[in-house]
């Protein structure tokens, strides 16, 4: 087996030249990802073996990178392409929804549009405003599009792997805090189905569930709950679009309690769709109401303030205990 | 050849070339094709005649000069005391202006008191004419708020870091302008690579459809983060204005003279009802993009020395001092207050307060919101607990 230790980041590099090397219609797009291998050197070294026709330094308009990719697309190309940061989805998000999530719908499911848009997202990395947003909702509410985040080095690597290889979009949230967190990656090993959620620790007494960045902040809760006697499961959902509610529903039907936690405001946020489901599905299993941590109804605040605004260790265990005290 | 106000009706190349428009085929090169370039102070510092612009900076006098070398002088400052606070790790980052200098103050300069200005995130020059106190910049770089002054009390809006957003806002601050019947004009800064967004694109449609009184000002100084020019355009920037209806016209950035009178021009066209101008200052980025940004991985070292010659303070002081206009007191005196700025801006910086934590809650909504409300109960509460305990 080809195990490696890798940053998470380095993880999407690895998977990217691996696509690139193993389909010749795979195509890298977006701004600075040629010669300086994006800003966060997701893409580095890749112009490099592949060429500019293959890794692409685009004019920097977002909606012109999705649409083109869509063209492309339509002409039987894969195209990944790179929004720089979250916050700069917008200008493509009119493309993004009206275009590439329903054309396939449109044309009576003649068209397949195998488009992968990825998008660094989320905070506490000390950046300027538009740097730190998590705008997954905004997409999870569009049909036709699937939406997936990684949380580890090896999910990261296989599931841009199978994103490329989905027929479907695919918006691929990239959790840039934990761009630089190794993790050991089975570079031969056969994945899971993309879309189906893991459960990263067992627990009895209560669940957390999880994407992306969240997932090791629920790791350390349920690290520190532990030494306080408390048995939590963390979930890691890895897919917002679909989701998996059965996974869910599996634990919850074991811990009776559920505590979702997310970077993306509460109000309108996955948690509200996992909460009203899960009641739905485990109404006479529950002991407490599914409790949902996460950002607030206020725009990403100053670098200086997102600890305040992000979940962290002490609002997520304030969580647990209130789920825990019903 | 005259600068024509009527640019929708007659194609023609731009305002500033000379007597060759008309005749050059240069609409056909390629960006790496170099038009010319409105220039009144050449690298050496030598006045040189203009036809068309002279009349702009004919009545100048020697303090105004001084003046604009001042500004130049303490912007740089500014901007290197906020390179090094990065460095220090009192900023959380900084988009430095260095090498722009003549642009910005050459431009900012040129607006009146009663004009707008939408600038991107590097328009610290430009700020610094209009009055901003420069250490008003700083707070959304150290991370304490995302813009930090009141955009109306000196008629500059706050940074956009979306790439290209501000034309649109600046175009529509224009048709109000017009609405008003108000002489002011509104100017909006951008850089090359914001001139791909389709933002900028349909900011050039509404301005010439409604003839609205905008100078598009585009910093072209050479990079995009990692990509050149090229990798945005294939026909030299100020050209895209003749699509669109209007005159664009190139000018030396490194030439605060030059710089100053294009404005002037293109701001006396919006006065007078003549709508929008697209001046492209031909610059460079001296550092990185910003401090997280690593220049070495995509140019070369030379290509930044060629610039250094063109330097654009080095310009002005040398025709400042052949033209006995300055003498060694005032470069001396300049120094000390160059050094005292440093020093202030350093102080200011350091004394910042990290925001209160309510902060989050506040001006959400103009007129408050229930959920809001909520939300800012609960994070007391949630804090309070942590008082009881840590008082217990
Ligand atoms: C919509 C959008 N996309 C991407 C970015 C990331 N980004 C910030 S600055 C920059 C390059 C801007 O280049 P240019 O417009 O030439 O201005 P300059 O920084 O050179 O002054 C990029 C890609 C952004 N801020 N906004």
């Amino acid at each position: 087996m080809a195990a490696e230790k890798m940053a998470l980041a380095k993880a999407i590099n690895e998977s990217l030249r691996r696509a690139l090397e193993t389909d010749p219609k795979v195509l890298v797009m977006g701004e600075d990802v040629g010669k300086l291998g994006g800003v966060f050197r997701v893409t580095d070294g890749l112009q490099k073996d592949f060429g500019e026709s293959r890794v692409i330094d685009t004019p920097l308009a977002e909606s012109g990178i999705v649409g083109t990719a869509i063209g492309l697309a339509l002409r039987g190309y894969r195209p990944v392409v790179e929004i720089q940061f979250d916050g700069f989805v917008f200008p493509a998000y009119d493309q993004i929804v009206t275009q590439l999530a329903k054309m396939h719908a449109r044309s009576l499911g003649k068209v397949k549009l195998p488009v992968v848009v990825r998008i660094p997202y989320g905070g506490g990395i000390g950046a300027v405003e538009h740097h730190s947003e998590s705008p997954e909702s905004l997409f999870a509410h569009v049909a036709g599009l699937k939406i997936v985040s990684p949380s580890n080095a090896s999910d990261a690597y296989w599931m841009m792997q199978q994103a490329i290889q989905s027929d479907d979009p695919v918006i691929f949230f990239e959790p840039k805090r934990r761009y630089w967190d190794k993790g050991e990656v089975v570079t031969d090993a056969i994945p899971g189905p993309l879309h189906k959620a893991q459960v990263a620790r067992e627990g009895r007494d209560l669940t957390l569930a999880a994407y992306g960045p969240m997932v090791k902040t629920c790791l350390e809760v349920a690290a520190a709950a532990a030494e306080e006697g408390r048995d939590l499961e963390v979930l890691d959902l890895r897919s917002v679009s679909p989701l998996d509610f059965d996974t869910i529903q599996t634990s919850v039907e074991k811990t009776r309690r559920l505590v979702v936690v997310h970077e993306a405001p509460v109000f309108f946020g996955s948690g509200a769709e996992i909460a009203a489901r899960i009641t739905e599905r485990c109404f006479y299993h529950l002991e407490a109401p599914v409790l949902r941590v996460g950002g607030y109804h206020a725009p990403y605040p100053p670098a200086r303030l997102e600890e305040e605004y992000l979940p962290g260790l002490d609002r997520v265990l304030d969580a647990v205990d209130r789920a825990l005290a019903y | 050849m005259t600068v024509e106000s009527t640019a929708a009706r007659k194609p023609r190349r731009s305002a500033g070339t000379k007597s060759t428009a008309g005749k050059t085929t240069s609409a056909r090169k390629t960006a790496s094709a170099e038009p010319e370039l409105v220039q009144l102070l050449t690298p050496e510092g030598k006045r040189v005649k203009n036809a068309e612009f002279d009349k702009y900076v004919a009545g100048i006098t020697p303090e105004e000069l001084r003046g604009l070398y001042r500004d130049m002088v303490l912007t740089r400052r500014f901007d290197a005391e906020a390179t090094a606070l990065q460095r220090q790790g009192e900023l959380g980052l900084w988009a430095s202006l260095l090498g722009q200098e003549a642009a910005q103050i050459g431009s900012g300069r040129a607006t009146r008191e009663d004009d707008y200005v939408f600038p991107t995130y590097r328009e610290h020059g430009v700020a610094w004419c209009r009055g901003v106190d420069p250490t008003n910049l700083l707070g959304m770089f150290r991370g304490v708020n995302n813009g930090g002054w009141d955009p109306n009390s000196n008629n500059f809006q706050l940074y956009t870091i979306v790439i290209g957003s501000q034309t649109l806002h600046a175009t529509g601050y224009a048709m109000g302008v017009a609405k008003d019947g108000a002489d002011s004009a509104v100017i909006a800064y951008f850089g090359d690579g914001a001139s791909s967004q389709g933002d900028v694109a349909e900011s050039f449609t509404f301005s010439a459809v409604y003839n609205a009184p905008v100078v598009f000002f585009c910093q072209n100084n050479q990079w995009a983060i990692s990509e050149p020019t090229e990798k945005q355009t294939r026909v030299p920037l100020y050209q895209r204005a003749q699509g669109y209806g209007f005159p664009g016209v190139r000018v030396d950035g490194n030439d605060v003279l030059a710089c100053l009178a294009v404005t002037k021009w293109a701001l006396e066209r919006a006065r007078n009802g003549e709508g929008p101008t697209l001046v492209e200052a031909f610059t460079y980025r001296m550092g990185a993009h910003t401090t997280s940004d690593d220049p070495t991985r995509y140019r070369g070292d030379e290509e930044r020395q060629s610039w250094e010659a063109k330097d654009p303070i080095l310009r002005l002081r040398a025709y400042l001092e052949s033209a006995n206009h300055a003498d060694e007191g005032f470069f001396a005196e300049l120094e000390t207050e160059s050094e005292a700025l440093g020093k202030r801006v350093r102080e200011a910086v350091r004394a910042m307060p990290d925001p209160d934590r309510f902060a989050i809650f506040e001006n959400v909504y103009a007129d408050g919101h229930a959920l809001v409300d909520e939300e800012r109960a609960q994070f007391a509460a949630y804090q309070a607990s942590f008082a009881d305990v840590e008082g217990a």
